[in-house]
């Protein structure tokens, strides 16, 4: 194995595939440009898929196919087929269609809605035959390629699920592609919950912050309660708040309201315990005299994974980023990477280019090191080509 | 149906197509090397920094990267203050400064001058023009306007037209000129040259010319200078030297009713002189070129006059520098 990484990565080797990366850089360009600008909000990922089916068309690969999920798959045959290695990417963004979606494009950036998560990585996944050609590189290994839906919020990574569910390809080792931070590194998943407090006005209550707050007084409650949790209980569990969610305009008190919030951990008793937290506060919440209904519901679940620090998968990517000169920045992923590892399958995410403002109508990419980013997928691949996932 | 009408609609039929018929830009690659022809594209720009990179990357990558149908993108910029050719170099595209043309002939700020100039500047058989400011790009604005140039070697001069409605109730629609078009224009084709108003967009600045065409028409350097050409070229070669392109949809600038007018003025004042250079109609009275508009502040009124005359450039053909360059 020791061989086989020094082999594979050898520092004129990756820094050879940064420089003819850099020669073709606006073929990415292009497709980040056209992925950012077709609206696919999470569960209607229809025209993005249509997208890289085309790509994947012009590009001659094989086997091109939406399953039921409405993923998009294809294979780039290699030259001993006996082994699989699984790209992917999410082409599900956080933006309802309604969203404008027009790319602006600066000297040295883009800025544009989902631009870096997760049209980049989208762009990846549809360049990626046309890079490998461009760079004369013939796999050993099939290459899949797959774009997967329904990432986010409720979609709770459905899209990945089934395709591991269904396939039947046995992968030998798999990269998730995220279009931000340069020198993410991830190798382990957290444990999650991701769940909703539900607070609805029913009427009939004498409580005059009811009169002047409708639901809000509700949701202020358990709000304090969430955040009250993260200060008493142990660092290595957090709950993070994402929505808090009563529009009603000005005047008008709110009848409905909602809270999304995320029980994060590496342990997943931990996250077991303040789920049950959760819920004892929800209970307390409900008091009926109030005249409002208070209901938690878990609509995610991912249990902790870690490929391991010593891994060679880690290492060589490791190896990579520092030929590159980029700081490796591992962090726990709750993302595709969860649904791998559960499945055993080794693997990474990692990200391409640097970035600001994710799920902002500013979110911005720097394009200055688009090419590093390239480089070390393209050089891990062929790490993993060279069976250093086995 | 009148005879008139007849040769519209047979002209429609014949002479209008959608890009989508021009899918495949590997098959106009292939007609582009059958035909032994080279492909130029002009950006004319004045501070388009919003748009000018997107629009270099994708008709580099798309166009030039992927599939060679295009043999030079430039820029040709009338002074821009803003970072446009920065943005434009940086990605690829050749940038020029369109006083930096031809200097001796000096330097006459509008569009139409940067798109004169091109034709000596630029190499290819075939020059498309694209204006800098659509938000919504795609190589469809190139790839469409030079298909019918390498199909058809009758059709000199290629017209994009827009606006195809994604959702319509009722079988009819209008043809959806600009207002500019409709109000203006299409009255004046309709009075002079009624077989032009089968364009439907005659003011798109999005269009491909084969370049023995360009370097014989007048260049109006302002807002006339499309009107002028599809003027000059119908007095020459009729309606069949035409064609037109549906290319769905284009996001760009709205224009004010204050602009419109300075438009429509220069397109007018162009009108009135191909009129007589084409010896339509007899010697026109000279014209002052004073735009005269008015606004109110309160109850006061004032105008707000504006010198406007539509200089024009010659044949490019005509100039030695052209001969001695492009023979």
């Amino acid at each position: 194995m020791e061989g086989k990484e020094v082999q594979c990565l050898q520092r004129e080797a990756v820094l050879s595939n940064r420089e003819s990366l850099r020669a073709i850089r606006e073929l990415l360009l292009a497709n980040v440009v056209m992925a950012a600008e077709i609206p696919a909000p999470t569960g209607s990922e229809g025209l993005l898929t249509r997208f890289l089916s085309d790509r994947f068309t012009e590009a001659g690969l094989t086997d091109i196919a939406n399953d039921q999920a409405g993923n998009i798959a294809a294979v780039l045959p290699g030259q001993d087929r006996s082994r699989n290695l699984l790209v992917a990417a999410h082409v599900d963004k956080v933006w309802p269609d309604s969203e404008d979606h027009t790319v602006s494009v600066g000297v040295g950036s883009m800025r544009g809605r989902g631009i870096a998560d997760n049209s980049l990585g989208v762009a990846v996944l549809a360049t990626l035959p046309l890079i490998l050609e461009r760079l004369s590189i013939a796999l050993d290994a099939n290459l899949i390629l797959l774009g997967t839906t329904r990432s986010f919020g409720r979609g709770d990574l459905a899209g990945m699920r089934f395709f591991l569910e269904n396939t039947d390809q046995k992968i030998d080792g798999a990269l998730c592609v995220e279009g931000m931070n340069l020198g993410r590194l991830s190798f382990s998943s957290l444990g999650m919950a991701r769940g909703e407090i539900v607070v609805e006005l029913k009427g009939g209550s004498e409580d005059p912050d009811f009169a002047n707050a409708g639901v809000i007084a509700v949701l202020q409650k358990a709000l304090a309660g969430l955040l009250e949790f993260n200060r008493a209980h142990h660092p290595e569990v957090k709950i993070l708040i994402g929505t808090v969610d009563s529009v009603s305009g000005y005047n008008v008190p709110p009848l409905l309201g909602k809270i999304c919030f995320e029980i994060r951990s590496r342990e997943a008793e931990r996250v077991a315990e303040v789920e049950r937290l959760v819920h004892a506060l929800v209970e307390r919440l409900q008091a009926p005299s109030d005249g409002a209904a208070v209901a938690v519901e878990i609509i995610a679940r991912r249990v902790p994974g870690d490929l391991g620090e010593g891994h060679p998968l880690v290492k060589a990517a490791r190896k990579t980023l520092e030929i590159l000169e980029v700081e490796a920045r591992p962090e726990p992923s709750i993302s595709e990477l969860a649904a791998l590892l559960e499945a055993g399958i080794p693997s990474l995410t990692l990200g391409v280019a640097k970035g600001e403002g994710r799920h902002s109508p500013r979110e911005t990419i720097q394009l200055d090191q688009m090419q590093d980013g390239l480089a070390q997928i393209v050089s891990v691949l062929q790490f993993m080509d060279s069976g250093g996932c086995d | 149906m009148d005879a008139m009408e007849q040769r519209i609609e047979k002209w429609l039929g014949t002479n209008t197509y959608h890009h989508s018929e021009f899918w495949s830009i590997r098959e106009l690659v292939r007609a582009k090397e059958k035909a032994g022809l080279t492909v130029s594209l002009c950006i004319p720009t004045l501070n388009e920094e919003k748009t000018i990179g997107k629009e270099v990357i994708m008709f580099k990558s798309e166009l030039m990267d992927r599939y060679p149908l295009l043999d030079e993108i430039a820029v040709i910029d009338s002074g821009s203050t803003d970072n446009t050719l920065a943005i434009a170099e940086a990605f690829g595209a050749d940038t020029y400064l369109s006083s930096g043309i031809l200097p001796s002939y000096g330097f006459r700020p509008g569009k139409g001058e940067n798109l004169w100039k091109a034709i000596y500047q630029l190499k290819g058989d075939i020059i498309c023009y694209v204006d800098a400011d659509i938000k919504n790009i795609h190589s469809k604005f190139v790839s469409g306007l030079v298909a019918p140039l390498l199909y058809r070697e009758k059709v000199q001069y290629v017209k994009a037209f827009y606006d195809r409605p994604l959702a319509l109730s009722g079988g009819v629609r209008p043809s959806g000129g600009g207002r500019v078009t409709e109000i203006l224009v299409r009255p004046l084709f309709s009075l002079f040259f009624p077989e032009l108003t089968a364009m439907m967009q005659p003011l798109s600045g999005e269009y491909a010319v084969r370049r023995e065409t360009l370097e014989s028409l007048h260049f109006p350097i302002g807002y006339g200078v499309e009107t002028s050409h599809l003027i000059d070229l119908y007095q020459k070669s009729g309606l069949d030297a035409f064609a037109q392109v549906d290319l769905d949809r284009r996001v760009h600038r709205n224009q004010t009713t204050i602009d419109l007018g300075k438009m429509s003025f220069g397109i007018l004042q162009t009108f009135l002189n191909r009129l007589e250079h084409n010896g339509i109609v007899p010697e026109m009275p000279e014209f002052d070129g004073i735009f005269r508009q008015l606004q109110a502040e309160g109850k006061r009124y004032e105008t707000l006059n504006r010198t406007m005359v539509e200089e024009e450039r010659p044949p490019m053909k005509t100039l030695p520098e052209y001969q001695e360059k492009h023979g």
